[in-house]
């Protein structure tokens, strides 16, 4: 044992990258939300991509370690404190047997990430260690971490990196490190069956200023703000009676659905890959990081892109993560 | 939607889903038809085994696919998409090798029905239950014809998801023999798993408990999903249901559906299947004689 969870915080699961491949049974990938803090922290202790870390939300767990570790805090502005004592965030740290980790209120963001040199150490699951709790599956027994919850630490450590003291004290450099704020623009691909939004909805959906509603989690995040409008259209067989039905179709992960015309739905890591539901467009992928970092009365405007750009902004993320992990070997 | 003047078929529509996911609509309209076109299509790509493609999968009038762009351009792949749709074409003599499988369900079961009546206030029609609403907007004479109408002809499974394992499956039957019955007006919260459900055209099992939509005519004793893969059918995957399987629901009194639960319970539940070459001309063609023969071959010896 390595970890002991004295008190499990709002919502701390276990998270990798996730659990792909998989997507044609109706099984969504799971796995860090905000992967850009995930993987810094897997950088910072020295672990092998992948490995699995801890995703906290909104209101930090009380852990204890049960033997030496080295340990990163990195995403949400949610300050760490070791023994009582604050500590850094984006900075490898080294914590003794008996050092127990908690944290501070959440200032800004929504979901910190723990990583632990060696890797959280539960069973693998379809090629994954992600937690799906929907089904009760990966994870720590398939769900979000309870009081008296012991976990192991793994051995994916990176080469001669082992036990990670090396990486001690080491640093994501200023400018590297995500500033969180209330504002937040995601930039979307229009498409899907955006067709079945009037052209004048489709102008408000990128033109308002959507709030987070409290429904917002690794499911998705709903919003409200503005009104949407669906083209008349006699509905086609399959499809059921109301306009926003259309004959059941996949949805991507970051696609945009609007069931009632009153309630944007992006989809997240554990939603449902498919339903009746028009959806008109899809959140890129390089914005979800900041996505999962927004919260519940937090403000979210759609900007409208074309593909190119989306390549473009996944290239740069994957150029930067490249950078800090060198700064950080 | 507009349709070729040459093919007589709807003009697919290709869109991006972010800068992760290639999504085609084939038809706005649920057929048979089209759903054959979307599995031809997605069988050919897998079997192509294109580099960069992570997931790909068949729905109902369309289909998905999951990519690394960084390894495969969301564009050359869509060229390539058009390229085996023209070779599809309107998929004459398209036949599938699949299995016909007798999936138990008991209808008006005592679970389904304290559900349904918890949620009248979210029911387009509170002082009926599902399954007379459904009947009567179909223009059935009673409740008993409309269940004899779902058990009477076999199903194909035309998508998977939602959740893991959850199958919806369109009737083997002409189009103006398909059943089509609205969503809840606002869905349930609560639905037992292993629900039989019905909702726009399709018939489903629910996998998992949890929220729905769909109306609820009954329960199936034997699970679609087997996490810890106990049951001899989930040794491969802990989904049993798969695209292009041909179902038939067959009505099971509450005997016959505790026995069923029994024998999962002790882990000896096996669904009886067969293997079956699907000719979808035939569906097409003569759909009531060709059910015939499909029962056959799953009932017979």
């Amino acid at each position: 044992m390595a970890i002991r969870v004295k008190s499990p915080g709002l919502l701390t699961t276990v998270q990798d990258t996730g659990r792909f491949g998989e997507y044609a049974i109706g099984m969504p990938p799971s796995g860090a939300m905000d992967v850009f803090s995930y993987q810094v922290g897997n950088y910072l202790v020295g672990n092998e991509d992948g490995s699995a870390g801890l995703e906290i939300t909104y209101f930090g767990p009380e852990l204890e370690f049960t033997e030496s570790a080295v340990i990163a805090v990195t995403g949400a502005e949610m300050p760490p404190k070791i023994n009582g004592e604050e500590a850094p965030t984006w900075e490898t740290l080294s914590v003794e047997e008996g050092d127990v980790l908690s944290f501070d209120y959440l200032r800004n963001g929504a979901r910190s990430y723990l990583a632990v040199a060696g890797g959280i150490d539960v069973p693998v699951f379809m090629h994954s260690r992600s937690t799906y709790t929907l089904i009760g599956l990966g994870g720590y027994e398939g769900r979000a971490l309870q009081a008296g919850d012991e976990l192991q630490l793994g051995d994916a450590r990176n080469g001669d990196a082992r036990n990670g003291d090396a990486q001690v004290g080491k640093k994501v450099d200023a400018d590297a490190i995500p500033r969180y704020t209330k504002e937040t623009e995601l930039r979307v691909i229009i498409g899907l069956a955006s067709y079945r939004l009037t052209q004048e909805s489709m102008k408000e959906f990128l033109n308002v200023e959507w709030t987070v509603t409290p429904d917002a989690d690794r499911v998705g995040y709903r919003y409200r703000g503005g009104e949407l409008g669906f083209v008349e259209r006699e509905q086609p067989a399959g499809a059921g009676s109301d306009p926003a039905n259309v004959v059941d179709f996949g949805y991507p992960i970051g696609s945009i659905q609007v069931p009632g015309g009153v309630e944007p739905i992006v989809l997240m890591n554990d939603a449902v890959t498919g339903g009746g539901y028009a959806t008109i467009g899809t959140v890129i992928s390089a914005d979800r990081d900041r996505l999962a970092q927004s919260k519940t009365n937090d403000k979210t405007r759609f900007r409208s892109i074309e593909l190119e750009e989306a390549l473009a902004a996944r290239g740069d993320r994957r150029k930067t993560l490249a950078e800090i992990k060198d700064s950080l070997a | 939607m507009s349709a070729d003047v040459e093919t007589g078929l709807p003009q697919a529509r290709y869109s991006y889903g972010g800068d992760e996911f290639v999504f085609v609509e084939l038809a706005e309209a649920m057929s048979l038809k089209v759903n054959f076109r979307a599995m031809a299509i997605t069988n050919r790509l897998k079997e192509e085994g294109v580099e960069g493609v992570m997931d790909v999968c068949p729905s109902n009038a369309s289909y998905m696919v999951r990519i690394d762009p960084d390894v495969l351009h969301p564009d050359t792949l869509i060229s390539r998409l058009k390229e085996i749709d023209e070779e599809v074409g309107d998929v004459k003599g398209f036949e599938l090798r699949t299995r016909v499988v007798d999936v138990p369900v008991m209808m008006e079961d005592p679970w389904t029905h304290e559900a349904l009546m918890r949620f009248r206030d979210r029911h387009q029609d509170p002082e009926a239950t599902d399954l007379e609403y459904s009947a009567r907007i179909n223009g059935y004479d009673s409740k008993d014809d409309f269940i004899a109408a779902l058990l009477g002809s076999p199903w194909l499974i035309t998508m998977i998801g939602f959740v893991p394992g959850l199958p919806w499956c369109y009737q083997l039957v002409p189009p103006e023999e398909q059943v089509e019955v609205p969503k809840y007006v606002r869905p349930r919260t609560f639905t037992p798993e292993r629900a039989f459900g019905f909702g726009g055209g399709f018939a489903v099992v629910y996998s998992v408990q949890g929220a729905g939509g769909y109306q609820l005519y009954g329960l199936a004793p034997a699970p679609v999903l087997d996490v810890k893969q106990r049951l001899k059918d989930f040794e491969d995957s802990i989904v049993f249901p798969k695209p292009g399987d041909v179902w038939n629901y067959r009505g099971v009194d509450r005997e016959e559906f505790d026995e069923i639960r029994a024998s999962v319970e002790d882990g000896s539940f096996e669904y009886r299947k067969k293997d079956f070459t699907f000719r979808a001309d035939r569906a097409l063609e003569d759909p009531h004689a060709y059910n015939e023969e499909i029962l056959g071959v799953l009932y017979g010896d």
